[in-house]
């Protein structure tokens, strides 16, 4: 096949992990100046292939070449496949907080005076231009810890868009970015795109991939589905050739119905509050409720689940569950309680990579018989097979390190180490970020489905249709204060209304 | 857009703060007994330029996140074969410090190679070498061993070279006359190594990276950065200074001897804690550290000016200064949480 305009081929790519063969005959293929997805579920091999292209794992066998690179390219590490034009932006932001937002952007390739040291004016006035440019508002001298992860994510994407790249690879870059920062990366991945730059752009979002990509590579079981171009797929089909299925499965979560029972409360908060991130606030739910908080980033969502669980220390204010006043000091007054909470930044606040399956979702359990009383290991067989059938998990068995699996795997064994507790309130802060379509479906239809069993879920996610689909209540959040509240029964929960609300105007 | 204050100034501010009252207490306390003299200061500096190279090896080696703590060790091997090679073997001075700088360079590359391509902690890769170095300085000799005028006049030349500094900064002595401040060779040496150490941190490539690998070493990589080399290169770094650390306190003690410079890994350590740099890597600077140390001269001068006190109040004080910093560290990174 002899194709004009090809800028990297990788052909039958091979490469296994102890137990799992991770990616099979693999391949994938670069044009010049265009946008190229990578679809697929998780574990299908997207971020696996990506990484044997920039260096980060090794293939077993299998063959690379790019356009003016002499042979089959073999990077040992990702300073060779920058050498070689091919940048890459992580889903992770990979940059260093301690440094200074200029140094993020030029740490090895810095502009030098005439005595070969580092030329600081230059430096920071370069990067200065290169933040306006790309519309980004940060003093590029203040440490980058300062910033949000949005904003931390930009400037990952401008460093590898500054330098001279003819591949650029987009590994999930969107997770952290609200819709108007997305739009900003569009405009430049179009830009780039007219360069002449051929750039692989990973996400889940089919929106998005609809808006700027040409071309779209679907895999599936760390095979390779097939290469489309965007006219021929339509979005059915797209998802059908990702689930190596139908999608009768996703009609049928829409027609879920909750029945709040309107009896009993299960958790109040009065004029709970914390300094700096959130206003007072009052907040209620009942069992078998499902209430969504809906915002943009950093309106206060995260922040508001993060004080009633303690995880933030409430200033003021007053929480009771189950009638009786609650003191929450730390986590671990809330977990006694009967609350769970999955964070949003799993690889921080949740994943521990180091430990088995098994492992991961006792350990909640455990803490909460304390540390003397261990629980048999046959129970703990029991629970952590139980979990992994449930939750549908894909592991290779359930003493795997977690580490070792894909990232929603990883989020359903989370899932799973709290539905161990059989909590009261589950609170799930953006739990299907990152990850495929179909884990995406079974985590909505798992909340309907405890909720329906009398658990009370809290439910906060950026993508309003999901919300639309699994929540009977939402609260609007702007700017760290609660300022709405829509429920199913009174309008009809739409993306519309609920933008609206969000935007605050009556527009 | 006005600069907002960063936590890690304000501890270096404060670590400047504190040496300056900690002096000035003492020029007024111990005013009758010369603490006033510039050349009090001097002689902290002259007591200590050993442990300024050191701490600024120190200091690169923590800032990638790790810990050297061979160069006690390393210290006391350095003076007994300077020591050694001069009474016993009759070698030439120079030669001898040629010889300890190599072997410097040499023990830095074994411990940067098994700490950055073995990937083994440091921890354990410097305590070995701690045990090893302190070893051979008993192979080598197992007596206290005085380097004198006869055995070295070259050397017994460079220890005991002035430098005057001008008449005016000096003071009248008893009989009237002005005698002028003065430092050592090895005063300048230091603080040359301070200045390079320092320029190299802020204005190479490789002094950036060593910051980056603190920071994060996973991004580090993933940005193309070649953190192992790095590394390697710190720990070279440490001990080639900490070697030039080890003739400068040789030109000091005049000796060599198995239980010299025991603990002195603690007091580079505890400098640059004191000096605003973090263990975990990433944030500190070698003018902090250099700071550290003069605070830590600074104590064991107000405890042997006082006379009366045990020498190891000047360790209790060190202790409580190194929490007082600790403390304060963590309450800064409390409020930078906090104010996110």
């Amino acid at each position: 096949m002899a194709e004009e305009n090809v800028l990297i081929t990788m052909r039958d790519i091979v490469k296994t992990f102890p137990g799992v063969i991770a990616l099979d005959h693999a391949q994938l293929t670069l044009r010049k100046g265009e946008i190229h997805a990578l679809m697929g579920e998780n574990g299908a091999g997207k971020s696996t292939i990506i990484k044997c292209l920039t260096g980060v794992y090794h293939r077993d066998s299998g063959e690379v070449h790019m356009e003016g690179v002499e042979g089959n390219i073999f990077n040992r590490n990702t300073m060779d496949a920058q050498n070689i034009g091919i940048a890459t932006v992580y889903q992770e932001v990979n940059l260093c907080p301690n440094l200074s937002v200029a140094e993020n952007l030029f740490i090895g390739r810095e502009p030098r005076t005439a005595i070969r040291t580092i030329d600081w004016r230059k430096m920071n006035k370069q990067a200065q231009k290169l933040m306006d440019d790309l519309d980004i508002q940060v003093d590029v001298t203040q440490t980058l810890e300062n910033y949000s992860i949005a904003i931390q994510q930009m400037i990952a994407i401008a460093r590898a868009v500054d330098m001279e790249c003819k591949a650029l690879i987009l590994d999930e870059p969107t997770s952290s970015l609200d819709d108007k920062e997305v739009e900003k990366l569009f405009k430049l991945m179009r830009q780039l795109k007219a360069k002449g730059v051929g750039i692989i752009f990973v996400t889940h979002f089919l929106e998005q991939v609809y808006e700027v990509c040409d071309r779209i590579t679907v895999m599936r079981n760390g095979t390779f589905v097939g290469e489309y171009k965007i006219e021929e797929l339509p979005r059915v089909k797209l998802v059908a050739a990702m689930l190596g299925k139908d999608v009768d499965d996703l009609a049928a979560i829409e027609k879920s119905e909750i029945d709040p029972k309107k009896a009993e409360t299960l958790l109040t908060a009065k004029g709970l509050s914390h300094k700096g991130t959130i206003h007072p606030f009052d907040f209620e739910i009942e069992k078998g409720e499902v209430v969504g908080l809906a915002g943009l980033l950093g309106s206060g969502r995260s922040e508001l689940v993060r004080c009633l669980y303690g995880a933030d220390l409430a200033q003021t204010g007053t929480e009771t569950i189950d009638g009786k006043e609650l003191k929450i000091k730390n986590p671990l007054d809330s977990i006694k309680a009967g609350m769970a909470y999955l964070p949003d930044d799993r690889k921080a606040d949740g994943c521990i990579a180091g430990l088995s399956v098994r492992e991961n979702i006792i350990i909640a359990l455990q803490a909460r018989y304390g540390l003397f009383k261990k629980i048999p290991m046959s129970k703990q067989i029991e629970i952590a097979d139980k979990y992994i059938k449930e939750l549908n998990v894909k592991t290779a068995s359930r003493e795997t390190l977690l580490g070792q699996l894909s990232g929603g795997n990883q989020q359903k064994v989370i899932l799973g180490r709290w539905l161990a507790t059989n909590p009261k309130l589950l609170i799930l802060d953006e739990p299907t970020r990152g990850i495929d379509i179909g884990t995406k479906t079974e985590i909505q239809k798992k909340v309907i489905e405890l909720a329906k069993k009398g658990m009370s879920v809290i439910f906060i996610s950026s993508e309003l249709d999901e919300m639309i689909r699994t929540c009977t209540r939402m609260l609007i959040m702007r700017d760290g204060k609660k300022v709405g509240e829509l429920t199913s029964s009174e309008t009809e929960l739409t993306q519309g209304v609920i933008m609206n609300a969000i935007a605050g105007g009556e527009k | 857009m006005a600069k907002k204050i960063n936590g890690n100034n304000i501890l270096l501010l404060i670590t400047f703060v504190l040496f300056v009252l900690m002096y000035g207490i003492g020029c007024v306390i111990y005013a009758d007994k010369g603490f006033t003299h510039l050349q009090t200061f001097l002689n902290i500096l002259i007591t200590n330029a050993g442990l300024i190279c050191v701490a600024c090896g120190m200091t690169c080696v923590m800032l990638t996140g790790g810990i050297d703590i061979s160069v006690g060790s390393l210290i006391a091997m350095d003076c007994m074969i300077l020591a050694d090679g001069m009474s016993n073997k009759h070698m030439n001075a120079v030669t001898l410090v040629i010889m300890v700088l190599v072997i410097g360079l040499v023990f830095g590359t074994v411990q940067g190679v098994l700490v950055s391509y073995f990937d083994i902690q440091p921890f354990i890769v410097s305590m070995a070498g701690m045990f090893f170095a302190r070893g051979m300085t008993a192979v080598i000799n197992t007596n206290q061993l005085s380097i004198t005028q006869d055995v070295s006049p070259l050397f017994y030349g460079w220890a005991n070279a002035k430098i005057n500094l001008p008449a005016f900064l000096g003071y009248m002595n008893k009989k009237g006359k002005m005698i002028p401040p003065f430092i050592r060779p090895s005063v300048v040496i230091a603080l040359i190594v301070l200045v390079l150490v320092f320029v190299m941190l802020k204005y190479t490539k490789f002094g950036r990276i060593l910051y980056a690998v603190g920071g994060n070493e996973t991004s580090a990589t993933m940005m193309g950065l070649n953190v192992k080399q790095t590394k390697m290169f710190a720990y070279i770094l440490s001990s080639f200074l900490c070697s030039i650390g080890g003739v400068l306190y040789c030109l000091n003690t005049m000796s060599g001897s198995v239980q010299q410079a025991r603990g002195f890994e603690m007091d580079a350590i505890a400098s640059s804690v004191i000096g605003g740099t973090l263990l975990t890597g990433g944030v500190g600077n070698v003018i902090g550290s250099f700071v550290g140390v003069l605070i830590n001269g600074t104590i064991t001068q107000l405890v042997t000016t006082n006379g009366k006190l045990l020498s190891s109040w000047a360790n209790i004080a060190t202790a409580a200064l190194l929490c007082f910093f600790i403390i304060l560290q963590s309450i800064f990174a409390l409020i930078k949480e906090r104010s996110k």
